[in-house]
């Protein structure tokens, strides 16, 4: 259990999705210009990884490792196509709920929600997982039963979700702001990005 | 060999006027992660060139036959074995690379250029200007890389490639390595600054 909530403690701050591995970088710079849709995507994004970050999890241990389906054989080059197609049918049946269910979010969420698909914080989390499957039990990294993995999605993902929310109110307030031109849109949220990594760099020594 | 008007702007446009990264905003983040050192960098620029030109080449071949419906699919399970076949020769021919890489190898195939590429040009052109397009895309990207790379492993550690390039008395009479530089913060802000030159370079013209 103390495990479990180091992990995902961890996830949301000292190993940040964003501030520490750039992950999901794309979408989270391109969509973050209001708060709203901001925290719709970052729900969307938290909500995959919960699915398939398990699922990755499961096959990763029972069939890709070594020695699983045959003795003697290690299908983990297989892993990228496998976590890839996970991902890529979860991503299309969160794309109909969400259209049935919620037209606005559909509508304001746009080319990015099958773009999910391809943002790099899913594919990133199951590559972690990954590595850290093979950690011993008592690195505070490793991830070692199912719980463990769900803990994992949802530290990740919810560090994610605070980081574009973050970035989204900053770029409403600073829309007023006087930003020489060239530097406007574009290069100053790369500079507040920088500035915001270097804030959660603090928590990088943290130990529980 | 004359290039006519059109490819060179397939080839030469993503180098500066239409940059993947620095204009088009994909593909970050890769290059944020992997400029630390340069050898990285120029590894996986090399690795992206190739994989974005060689999944702009089947996509393009196979275009006609792709249900719209799952195009995205059929897309990502191209690129994913390119990226397999790359990530197991790299292990084979340079291993301690391809751990300095780590999970960004694998990360090619969610790189937003690859998909942007393949789904903006390679869906609707010929095989030949889809490889001079993939090609163009990837150096664009690799010269980005390099630059960054190139001032935080210059200021980072002082050294160039892993060769030491500050001079010893530089350290003695109280140089100091800029240890932020190590940091990804920086990444960040470096490639802020690139973007803020090159629009001020732009807009002049």
């Amino acid at each position: 259990m103390e495990h479990a909530i180091s992990l995902f403690v961890r996830s949301i701050f000292a190993d940040n999705m964003i501030f520490a591995y750039f992950l999901g970088m794309c979408s989270y710079l391109a969509v973050s210009k209001n708060v709203k849709t901001s925290a719709g995507l970052g729900v969307a994004v938290t909500f995959v990884l919960l699915v398939t970050l398990p699922i990755n999890y499961l096959l990763q241990v029972y069939v890709l490792g070594p020695n699983c389906l045959v003795e003697g054989v290690d299908l983990s080059y297989l892993s990228f196509i496998i976590f890839i197609a996970v991902i890529a049918a979860i991503v299309q049946i969160v794309e109909m709920v969400v259209e049935r269910y919620s037209p606005s979010l559909y509508a304001s969420l746009g080319i990015f929600l099958p773009l999910i698909a391809v943002n790099c914080a899913i594919m990133g989390c199951s590559l972690f997982m990954q590595q850290r499957v093979g950690l011993d039990a008592t690195d505070p990294k490793a991830i070692t039963s199912i719980g463990d993995s769900l803990m994992y999605a949802l530290g990740s993902g919810i560090g994610w979700l605070m980081a574009i929310c973050c970035l989204a109110g900053i770029r409403e307030k600073m829309e007023y702001n006087d930003v020489p031109k060239p530097l406007q849109g574009l290069g100053i949220t790369f500079i507040t990005v920088g500035l915001m990594a270097m804030a959660f760099m603090c928590f990088s020594g943290i130990n529980i | 060999m004359a290039l006519s008007q059109k490819t060179k702007e397939t080839l030469l446009g993503p180098l500066s006027a239409n940059n993947p990264v620095i204009v088009q905003i994909l593909g970050i983040c890769s290059a944020l992660a992997v400029t630390v050192q340069l050898k990285p960098a120029l590894v996986m620029s090399i690795a992206v060139t190739i994989i974005v030109a060689m999944s702009n080449v089947v996509i393009s071949l196979i275009r006609n036959t792709i249900p719209m419906r799952i195009r995205i699919i059929v897309q990502l399970v191209v690129v994913a074995a390119l990226v397999t076949l790359v990530s197991e020769v790299l292990k084979a021919f340079a291993y301690d690379v391809a751990v300095q890489l780590s999970v960004y190898i694998g990360l090619i195939i969610t790189n937003c250029i690859l998909m942007g590429r393949l789904e903006a040009f390679a869906m609707s052109n010929g095989v030949w200007d889809s490889f001079l397009d993939g090609l163009g895309n990837g150096l664009g990207y690799g010269i980005i890389l390099v630059i960054v790379a190139f001032f935080r492993e210059l200021l980072g550690s002082g050294t160039l490639m892993g060769f030491q390039v500050i001079p010893q008395w530089c350290y003695e009479h109280g140089y100091v390595n800029n240890g932020m530089m190590m940091m990804p913060a920086m990444a960040l802000i470096l490639v802020g600054c690139i973007i803020w030159v090159h629009r001020s370079v732009s807009d002049k013209k």
